[in-house]
């Protein structure tokens, strides 16, 4: 395909069909006729063997009855509600291990990721080997062993560790006290957002105020009063309107309370304890690619290696660790759906697999499952974009 | 004066502070500089305490070595023993290598197992003439040896004579299984997805609108849905979007699962190693009078690749972490092999030590590319690196 | 020369796609294969379950040698498809498999909803619960607060929420997709109670690590008539299916069984005649051979003989006939006559 240039820029009137223009065009033509074509023929097909076959279609089965229970749900559910209900336990269940996994999961990568490049030999070494060994397991494999060790290291309900009276852990997960809430309560979450609130307008004029007159304000511990001393003040004032419900043996398992699952802890488990190896990783390269200047600049303007880090580096690292974090917290949040396996009721196992098993109707269950993670992977996208941008903007 | 000069003589140097050098040296330097180093050590080892030991006395000390069956697991009173059971892994080991094929055909496997190592030790020689197209060639042509091993060359019809005992009979794609399954997934997952991952960067850098759209279409609908339900279409679902009557192999439909999968992840990858090539580059390979896929194959595509070599190995390293999945939709790979042995009514019960084992299997797998990978880095470092 | 991925992969699908020919009736397309492809259930022991050598045996897996014998004369003729409880459905509406001879329970959603006909009931069941002696409880009706085991996407799970409710009790459930780890978490103590159809709990029971120490509890919490099915729409198929189970049943009840099946051809009983193709065209109404029936008789066996052999009272699984005894005997199986 020798395309002679001298040619082209020298004839006008070389043929179409070597003009790169309208090669691209024609090209162009061609892939849209062929996928649209390609589309085409399996949703024909789609339609033709469901027509052929009677399989019922459509999102009608949404609103029937599932006539099955959920283990776990955060939302009121029980087997008369419906499928569209179902799919809200299952979405909120996964929802609820990736929230809790990307916190945890952060916090370990940071401190693995520092710990990596602590001067102390043997933190550091046990840093790195926890990331080889961790990041090198598929995580499947680890879910499951998570599960079967946690299953076999724990006793039947009858013989629970007791960790005084108030938590008991036995093979049927974690039970804890839960505080049910009376009337007037309501007061202590609305203290709670507007401590919240204060803090950040305090922060704010803290800062304004330093950069005016160099005074300090001691932000940390007022943020703190406001955040829980404020919720606490109102709770006492109201005159505590919660009580504690605790669990007690009853039967062949604990009754009341809250329990966490074994499903549920060994899935987030192993979800931190993969994720928060590869965000150590990210956060130890964050790190390193900071110019080691800015520390020594650091240290010569007084600066002690906590602030050092904190104020200097960080923020600097941030930058590079903030696009990999994203796609972390993707993973984590698409790498629940391997709960299926263990049994936890997320999205995939209740929707995909127990409610298209009952309805059958595999193409909507596929399509709903696949669209709900779509969008959730879509906004977490778009969001750290958003908060990127925001710290890049720092730069000068 | 005399001429005896007296020669102005430097003494030896006196030894460092005896706390700066050797073994207390060096633990001074490392483990106890300052307090909260001290603190931090002492926890570490702690830590180390509680793990250590109780994992060395179960794998080792007080494991299981030798048995003829279950029973040399457990104690008399039928309860098990506190070690680690190697004996079932002793036992289950073919099933966890081969998964179900035929137990007399299994050294099919092997000499595929073989042949991998004999096509591609040639190139590890340094100087091998025709050494990219040897390998091009191989990496094309293995594929289709391992295939035929694996599934034989003669199809009886069922019943026939021979179709239980011919040596070359085929053996259908569900009976094949263990370690050679996960590798042959993970392989062709590997070989395919690199190829499309290429077009698919290119396709999202296009200047042609439809094409750039449609890659990055592409691309990000496979890496926003986990690779669960993509296997799960791809396993149940598919059959339903083919004409009736038609049907493909239930491995075929998975690798397509695998690889599409992989490659959007790849495209991702090489994109980032596009974007780092200089614009300069496409220019003069421009003024060369270069055409683009001549301009792509000859200047850009050798840069940019080599430049995230660490990042595809370790696409593929998720690639084959990933292969684990194909055990939730009812394939004995390695993961469904070691679950299969799990359920054995002869071995119930010991379930930690298959998946110990599987864990070790990847690792060495996983660990052994990554070492390859950092390898490579320092070797086809050629300073774009800024450092 | 550019980004063709998408074509490519297009290309490779229509290429794969085009290979086969257009919609068939399944009988065409099964001789023309050569074989039957039966979706059976992944491990369960009497029902279906593989030897280490790969080997099928069990009650469902000679229903579908008994349809490769009326179909071919040859009883090996079939490619057994393990599926989990949920892909099963797909499976079959999807066309990978030509049935299902899966413990499948008759219901009514099933059959009209997701397009599939029921064959006949070869075997009647009902669920039941197995729990382990330790805790002493004697019914089913003692399990208040009970944390429950059970195998997803099946009628079992719904059944035992409708039991639960209707009986005011509160319950946990655990639930997962294949029966193996199913069992796996009830033998290691996640739940107090398994539950499935009692032909099943009989069969995994032999599966668990101490059979002795679980008991099955004696309540029979639903009607789960199990029986093979195929997809709605090839009335040939379907007959062929309905009709090799009850060609079984009948000979039982005729007293034909594998051993005395070439004397009975000699036999002056016009139904046993008709039966075996010594009269009539009966094979031929279903496009088959009319040695259809004495084939699966012969390869095979009757109801009765599979029965035996696989689930009764003489194997591991231990389940005596109960409902599943002849009408004649005073159970519940009933095949129409051939004529």
């Amino acid at each position: 395909m020798a395309v002679d240039v001298r040619d082209t820029a020298r004839a006008p009137e070389t043929p179409f069909w070597l003009d790169a223009r309208y090669r691209a065009i024609m090209f162009q033509v061609i892939l849209l006729v062929l996928v649209v074509g390609f589309a085409g023929y399996i949703f024909y097909n789609t339609y033709q063997n469901l027509q052929r076959r009677g399989i019922a279609s459509g999102f009608d089965f949404l609103g029937s009855t599932a006539g099955f229970d959920i283990i776990m749900h955060l939302v009121p559910y029980a087997a008369s509600e419906s499928f569209g209900r179902a799919l809200l336990v299952g979405l909120l269940n996964t929802l609820a291990v990736a929230a809790i996994g990307i916190v945890l999961a952060t916090i370990l990568g940071f401190v693995v990721g520092v710990a990596r490049l602590s001067r102390n030999w043997l933190i550091s070494r046990i840093a790195s080997i926890y990331i080889e060994v961790i990041r090198n397991i598929p995580l499947l494999l680890q879910i499951i062993f998570w599960y079967q060790v946690l299953g076999k290291s724990t006793p039947g309900p009858r013989q629970s560790i007791d960790i005084g009276g108030l938590f008991f852990i036995n093979n049927r997960g974690l039970y804890m006290p839960a505080p049910v809430t009376e009337p007037g309560f309501w007061l202590t979450p609305v203290a709670f957002a507007a401590g919240v609130v204060a803090t950040i307008v305090m922060h704010r004029w803290a800062r304004a105020r330093q950069m005016a007159t160099g005074q300090q304000f001691p932000v940390l511990w007022t943020a703190l009063g406001l955040i829980f001393g404020l919720p606490i003040l109102v709770l006492l004032v109201t005159g505590m309107p919660f009580h504690w419900d605790y669990p007690k043996l009853q039967g062949f398992n604990f009754s009341g309370g809250m329990v966490l699952i074994p499903e549920f802890i060994s899935l987030t488990f192993a979800l931190v304890i993969y994720t928060g190896a590869f965000i150590g990783e990210n956060v130890r390269a964050g790190i390193m690619a900071v110019n080691h200047g800015q520390t020594e600049a650091s240290y010569a303007l007084g600066l002690r290696p906590g602030p050092t880090l904190r104020l200097v580096v960080i923020p600097q690292a941030m930058r590079v660790i903030i696009p990999p974090l994203t796609s972390q917290y993707l993973n984590l949040t698409k790498n629940s759906s391997l709960a299926t396996a263990i049994g936890y009721p997320d999205l995939v196992a209740v929707f995909a697999g127990t409610v298209l098993n009952q309805t059958g109707q595999a193409v909507e269950c596929i399509a709903i499952t696949m669209g709900v993670y779509l969008f959730l992977s879509l906004t977490t996208s778009v969001f750290m974009n958003w908060f990127n941008r925001r710290v890049a903007l720092k730069e000068r | 004066m005399t001429t005896a000069t007296e020669t102005h003589q430097q003494k030896a140097d006196l030894p460092p502070p005896a706390a700066t050098v050797g073994i207390v040296g060096w633990l001074r330097e490392n483990l106890f500089g300052s307090v909260p180093s001290t603190i931090l050590t002492l926890l570490a080892a702690y830590i180390l305490y509680l793990v250590v030991p109780p994992l060395v006395s179960w794998s080792i000390i007080n494991a299981t070595w030798t048995g003829a069956d279950s029973n040399a697991c457990k104690l008399a009173d039928g309860a098990r023993k506190d070690g680690a059971c190697w004996i079932y892994i002793q036992a289950w080991i073919g099933g966890y290598m081969y998964g179900l094929y035929p137990y007399d055909l299994r050294w099919r496997i092997d000499i595929a197992a073989v042949l991998a190592v004999v096509m591609f030790a040639p190139l590890a020689i340094k100087r091998l003439p025709y050494k990219d197209l040897y390998g091009i060639a191989v990496i094309l042509l293995y594929p289709v040896v391992a295939y035929f091993m694996f599934k034989g060359f003669i199809d009886f019809a069922p019943g026939a004579p021979g179709s239980t005992d011919h040596p070359w009979r085929v053996v259908q794609t569900d009976k094949w299984g263990g370690l050679a399954l996960t590798l042959l997934i993970a392989s062709v997952g590997i070989i395919a997805s690199l190829p499309l991952g290429v077009l698919l960067a290119l396709g999202r850098r296009s200047t042609m609108p439809i094409v750039s759209t449609f890659s990055v279409l592409f691309i990000e609908l496979w890496r926003g849905v986990p690779l669960i339900t993509v296997l799960f279409m791809s396993s149940v679902m598919l059959p339903l979007f083919l004409p009736e009557g038609v049907n493909f192999d239930k491995l075929l439909r998975a690798l397509i699962g695998v690889t599409l999968f992989s490659a959007a992840y790849m495209a991702e990858v090489i994109r980032g190693g596009l974007q780092a090539i200089p614009k300069g580059q496409y220019e003069a390979a421009m003024a060369l009078g270069l055409n683009y896929p001549r301009m792509m194959a000859l200047i850009v595509l050798p840069q940019a690749l080599r430049y995230v070599i660490p990042n595809i190995v370790n696409t593929f390293i998720g690639l084959f972490k990933d292969t684990t999945l194909v055990a939730i939709i009812g394939m004995f790979d390695l993961l469904g092999a070691i679950q299969l042995g799990n359920a054995d009514p002869k071995w119930l019960g010991f379930s930690i030590e298959g998946y110990a084992f599987a864990a070790v299997l990847y690792f060495v797998f996983c660990y052994g590319m990554s070492r390859y990978s950092q390898h490579l880095e320092r070797k086809l470092h050629t300073g774009h690196k800024k450092r | 020369m550019k980004k063709l991925s998408v074509i490519a992969a297009g290309a490779a699908l229509i290429a794969f796609a085009a290979g086969d020919a257009q919609a068939q009736a399944t009988l065409d397309a099964i001789k023309k294969r050569g074989q039957v492809i039966c979706g059976v259930s992944q491990s369960l022991p009497g029902f279906a379950n593989p030897d280490a050598q790969g080997n099928w045996a069990g009650f469902d897996v000679d229903m579908c040698r008994a349809i490769s014998a009326a179909i071919f004369g040859d009883a090996k003729r079939v490619k057994f498809v393990p599926t989990t409880a949920k892909e099963r459905f797909t499976a079959l509406q999807s066309g990978e498999v030509d049935l299902l001879a899966r413990n499948t329970t008759w219901t009514m959603s099933r059959d009209v909803q997701l397009g599939f006909d029921f064959a006949g009931i070869n075997f009647y069941d009902g669920q039941g619960f197995m729990a382990k002696k330790s805790l002493g409880v004697k019914s089913a009706l003692e399990l208040k607060g009970a944390t429950v085991c059970t195998q997803t996407g099946t009628t079992t799970e719904q059944n035992l929420a409708d039991f639960f409710r209707s009986n005011k009790m509160e319950y946990k459930v655990v639930a997962m997709e294949k029966n193996d780890e199913v069992l796996a978490a009830y033998d290691s103590g996640r739940c107090d109670v398994f539950t499935t159809d009692r032909s099943g709990l009989a069969a995994d029971r032999t599966k668990l690590k101490v059979p002795n120490d679980h008991v099955i509890l004696p309540e029979v919490i639903s009607k789960e008539p199990l029986g093979p099915l195929s997809r709605h729409g090839d009335n040939n198929w379907n007959d062929i299916i309905r009709w090799s189970f009850f060609a079984m049943l009948n000979a039982e009840e005729l007293g034909v069984d594998s051993k005395n099946v070439d004397e009975m051809k000699k036999s002056a009983n016009p139904e046993i005649k008709r039966l075996l193709g010594v009269e009539g065209d009966f094979g031929k109404m279903l496009n088959l051979d009319n040695a259809w029936a004495y084939n699966i008789i012969k390869l095979v066996g009757n109801y009765g003989e599979t029965y035996e052999k696989n689930v009764g009272p003489n194997t591991p699984i231990g389940l005596s006939r109960g409902v599943n005894a002849l009408w004649s005997k005073g159970g519940l199986q009933y095949a129409p006559p051939i004529r």
